[in-house]
């Protein structure tokens, strides 16, 4: 396999999405950039993938008792519109760097990212999502670290290539780390490999030193 | 507002399990959509399996007709209590039901219900509805739907998922409702971190293990 988007072993992810934002994904009230890093991972993840279905059957449990009446010609009219109706396309497994959902938002493969600077070596492109929650690219060189921040709400990072490591443990390719605002860490990427990640903020991060706050107003973090 | 001291309730297990007799939700309605009265059997029977596997296979406009009179009304319902106007949603379940059709080949009895199916087409559409937000799905699986599924694991699937749909109506009153908040978009994503220690953890934990053990039989 060439591309580097074979999905791991069975038993290779260990940091899984909480079941509050399965459920909420399910439900379909989580903000535009959640949704996408949610279904990014359950495309690497069959684990979350049950569990985000057994959510959908709640869901769908929910639907049976939820009437209200349908007018009289509901039924007639759209009879009529189904000749003509062509097949929904399959959203199927890419080739390509990127599980599907995501690489729509990018637009391509790795070489199509426009990254751009944020600071010691560290690079970060943002996705175009809906406001209420923010996406980005993050690249970080082999061995380095990102700027020490915390969170005003919660940050989901998803490792889409190589591997960092932080007070919370280390995290591989299809891993997910759930931070909230009580964590303030400092995530070094594995020496092996330069480290790419897809990270989703509902509010802006809050960074420790002064240099990186001025930094902050320039490049959206 | 939310009530999260719940956790002695937390024992409460799908279907055999004992459920805490307060405040019930009302009578299981299984009959009315069954078509087995021996209730030792009462599971077994895939619902409005027949009907969509007829529209997939051989685009039978009388089984689409049948899951219209039953799941356009629960859809247009949905879409009221989630904050639509009746046009509206009457509008949006007419584009639920096309969307049923046009998707129909992608339906795959062992990975969802004909409920769950039509759930996830409705939420769907309710996000584009309401929000104007994309809600990107993930890929497929690799292997896709299956040809001819094992009857084994597409029996096992619908079962799980009529024991759930039974255990979700068995609620208490005040769980229930809780958990409707949480589908029909009147909670934040904060809100809902707080009830996911209610029982709804174990009654769908039953139907998790069938999907997970399917996954693990399909590679």
């Amino acid at each position: 396999m060439t591309n580097t988007n074979t999905s791991p072993a069975p038993n290779a992810i260990k940091h899984h999405l909480d079941e509050a934002t399965l459920l909420a994904y399910s439900a379909g009230i989580l903000p535009e950039a959640f949704n996408l890093i949610v279904a990014t991972h359950i495309s690497m993840c069959d684990t979350c993938r049950a569990d985000a279905q057994a959510y959908d059957a709640v869901g769908g449990a929910l639907l049976d008792d939820a009437t209200a009446p349908v007018s009289a010609d509901c039924l007639a009219q759209t009879l009529a519109m189904l000749d003509g109706l062509g097949a929904a396309p399959v959203k199927q497994a890419t080739t390509g760097d990127f599980p599907a959902p995501l690489h729509d938002y990018v637009g391509g493969d790795l070489d199509s990212i426009r990254w751009r600077p944020v600071g010691m070596g560290v690079k970060q492109a943002i996705l175009p999502t809906s406001k209420g929650a923010t996406a980005r690219l993050l690249f970080i060189p082999a061995g380095a670290a990102m700027p020490n921040h915390s969170h005003n709400g919660t940050e989901l990072t998803l490792v889409l290539k190589g591997a960092f490591q932080d007070a919370d443990g280390y995290f591989a390719r299809g891993d997910i780390e759930i931070a909230d605002s009580d964590v303030q860490h400092i995530p070094v990427a594995d020496i092996h490999e330069d480290c790419i990640c897809l990270a989703v903020t509902d509010a802006p991060l809050r960074f420790e030193g002064l240099l990186p706050r001025i930094l902050q107003k320039f490049v959206r973090i | 507002m939310l009530d999260c001291n719940q956790s002695s309730s937390r024992e409460i297990s799908s279907g055999s399990g004992p459920l805490t007799p307060i405040a019930m939700a009302g009578p299981v309605k299984l009959s009315r959509r069954r078509r087995v009265n021996d209730t030792d059997e009462k599971h077994t029977q895939p619902v409005w399996i027949d009907e969509m596997l007829r529209v997939r296979d051989s685009r039978d406009k009388a089984a689409f007709s049948a899951l219209f009179s039953h799941f356009a009304p629960r859809i247009k319902g949905y879409l009221i209590k989630s904050g639509a106007d009746a046009t509206t949603a009457e509008e949006c379940a007419q584009d639920v039901m096309t969307t049923l059709w046009r998707k129909a080949d992608q339906f795959d009895p062992t990975r969802a219900s004909v409920t769950t199916w039509i759930f996830t087409i409705a939420r769907n559409r309710r996000i584009d509805m309401l929000r104007r937000d994309r809600r990107p799905d993930p890929e497929d699986l690799p292997w896709g739907p299956a040809p001819e599924p094992e009857q084994s694991h597409v029996l096992e699937l619908q079962q799980e998922s009529a024991r759930l749909v039974e255990a979700v109506s068995n609620l208490p009153q005040n769980q229930r409702k809780l958990i409707e908040q949480a589908y029909f978009g009147e909670m934040t994503q904060a809100e809902i971190a707080e009830i996911t220690g209610l029982p709804l953890g174990t009654i769908k934990s039953r139907l998790r293990l069938a999907l997970d053990r399917l996954r693990h039989s399909l590679k």
